[in-house]
């Protein structure tokens, strides 16, 4: 960690604390104490991770799910693999607490094939929880047990969205499907299932422990806490930084060493480009996307360039299901590969923004629905330089 | 080749045997499978199928869904190298360059030894430390000319050990 000020991850955390506060809270009042903090979901979508939880406790089934979702796919993000690797415990306490609030029995981590290095430590972490009573039967001698396994994927991005991952999990392609039905209703073997980040998940025993007020004093009052972002490209010190919601572009920069930057892509390839113009727009879900994947353009990168890699990453991932984002994106690459040629015309340019709309609505999921992000933003900052080549 | 044959099966079925039969297993085994014997063949997907009643058809359909499984037979180590733009923007194309050199063939492609496959891989988060690859389980960052020979003289070490005895070949 290059960050100095240790904010709420990278803070003191005692293993099992939060756990055994829950289990004496009862699961109503967990739910309430998670819900009162306003926690969003980490992973970009930003569902109230409360509401989730309440409504998949809500659901009479003899069977409930919890699972982590460490297909962390998003161009430009690792802060999972940093908490998988440094504090796997807390991905763990975080599961449990919420398999004891929503009344689930086991849960599962979905591994992105990508980290399978990280499966070894990952059930040594689960195997001293077990010992600790942490995890397995009864834990801390109540009632309540809760085990959990590690599933590997095996490289697809759309598996990160949430119905893709249920599907795959389930033993099928990793497709998204129509919603609804929610996986709080049908998931995992068609039963109630939470579907959390791995970075949500590591907040939860601190909202326990130290109460949702606490928590709120972080960040802004729709975007309450910190979180994790993972900065790379052109910047002097590229890595992980816990930072509270809200920051603008300009004070990250000053942060992680990227002044002078030319652009920022902020939430990755799905997230947006940010000119200079914008560096004081803040990071917050009621601002610039706060999906953690921060990277960083200086003066001598051809944004052209930047965004062909965007697009040939979105042909590539779209599952290929629905007709907007299949052929959408492959719209887009060639018009993209058209405006290096110099041969895309003013008015080509703009039909394709039109597609980007159709894309945006009637996509299927929230791949189809934001790929277009990267070329709307990039093609509006960097007009000129792009279409006069 | 009838031994060789009941052999591959036998190892298919401990495989098999691990796993319960129902359908949520069919990830976790068909990435075993693929991980174990380097590709999914026809019979292991008969194999499959059989086990857990899960159509043909339909795990075909899985096998191309995934990219880190297939059906046609990759080297003993596969090469991933990220393509995504942080990667790409600290030299990736001087590391194309030296991986294709060195192993005297082109990306999509395997040595003819059976060795080493190359292929271009999306995001694999390791961003704060580009240009980076995975080899089978390992991910490597900070990739240099100079560290990919080194790299790929271990793994070829690794295998004169493997054939000779520890210290290669006397």
């Amino acid at each position: 960690m290059k960050n100095e000020k240790k904010k709420i991850l990278f803070g003191e955390f005692v293993t099992g604390a939060g756990l055994v506060r829950a289990l004496e809270m009862g699961p109503g009042k967990v739910v309430a104490e998670v819900k009162a903090s306003n926690l969003k979901g980490r992973g970009g979508a930003g569902f109230p991770t409360g509401l989730k939880w309440e409504l998949t406790a809500k659901q009479e089934s003899d069977e409930k799910f919890i699972i982590c979702n460490a297909d962390e796919g998003e161009p430009g993000t690792f802060k999972d693999r940093l908490l998988l690797m440094e504090q796997a415990e807390k991905v763990l306490e975080g599961m449990a607490i919420a398999g004891f609030a929503i009344g689930a029995r086991q849960g599962f981590i979905y591994l992105r094939g990508e980290y399978v290095y990280l499966k070894k430590s990952l059930e040594d972490a689960i195997a001293s929880m077990i010992n600790r009573r942490f995890l397995g039967q009864n834990i801390n001698k109540t009632d309540f047990s809760f085990e959990v396994e590690v599933r590997l994927g095996a490289g697809a991005y759309v598996c990160g969205e949430e119905f893709a991952l249920i599907s795959s999990m389930n033993g099928y392609r990793g497709e998204p499907r129509n919603k609804p039905p929610y996986p709080s209703e049908v998931g995992f073997r068609d039963k109630p299932t939470v579907v959390n980040n791995v970075e949500t998940l590591c907040y939860v025993p601190y909202i326990v422990t130290k109460g949702a007020e606490w928590f709120k004093e972080h960040g802004t009052q729709a975007s309450t806490g910190t979180k994790l972002f993972s900065v790379s490209g052109d910047v002097k010190h590229p890595g992980v930084y816990e930072l509270e919601l809200g920051i603008t572009v300009n004070q990250l920069l000053a942060e992680v060493g990227g002044e002078g930057a030319k652009s920022v892509q902020v939430g990755g390839a799905s997230g947006l480009n940010v000119a200079e113009k914008d560096f004081d727009k803040s990071i917050c879900f009621e601002g610039l996307p706060p999906g953690g994947s921060i990277m960083v353009f200086n003066h001598q990168r051809d944004m052209l360039h930047v965004l062909k890699n965007f697009m040939e990453f979105f042909v590539e991932e779209s599952c290929g299901q629905c007709t907007p984002c299949r052929e959408g994106n492959y719209r887009l690459l060639e018009g993209v590969r058209m405006l290096e040629k110099g041969e895309c015309s003013v008015r080509y340019l703009k039909e394709l923004e039109a597609l980007c709309d159709v894309m945006k609505d009637s996509s299927k999921c929230g791949l189809g629905q934001t790929a277009p992000n990267a070329f709307l933003s990039i093609v509006e900052n960097f007009k000129t330089e792009i279409l006069y080549r | 080749m009838a031994t060789g044959t009941r052999a591959v099966t036998n190892e298919l079925q401990e495989i098999l045997l691990k796993y319960g039969k129902d359908r949520t297993q069919l990830l976790p085994i068909l990435v075993e499978i693929n991980n174990y014997f380097g590709h999914i063949d026809s019979n292991s997907i008969i194999e499959v199928s059989r086990y857990t009643g899960v159509p043909i058809g339909e795990i075909h359909g899985v096998i191309t869904f995934y990219s880190f499984l297939g059906q046609k037979k990759r080297g003993k180590f596969v090469i991933r190298l990220c393509r995504t733009i942080s990667c790409d923007i600290a030299g990736k194309e001087q590391i194309v360059r030296v991986l294709e050199k060195e192993l005297g063939i082109r990306f999509g492609e395997t040595t003819e030894d059976g060795m080493f496959s190359l292929e271009y891989t999306n995001c694999i988060g390791m961003c704060n430390n580009p240009p980076a690859m995975l080899i089978n389980d390992k991910a490597y960052g900070g990739l240099t000319p100079e560290r990919v020979v080194e790299i790929l003289d271990s793994f070829k070490l690794s295998e004169y050990q493997d054939m000779f005895g520890y210290g290669g070949v006397k």
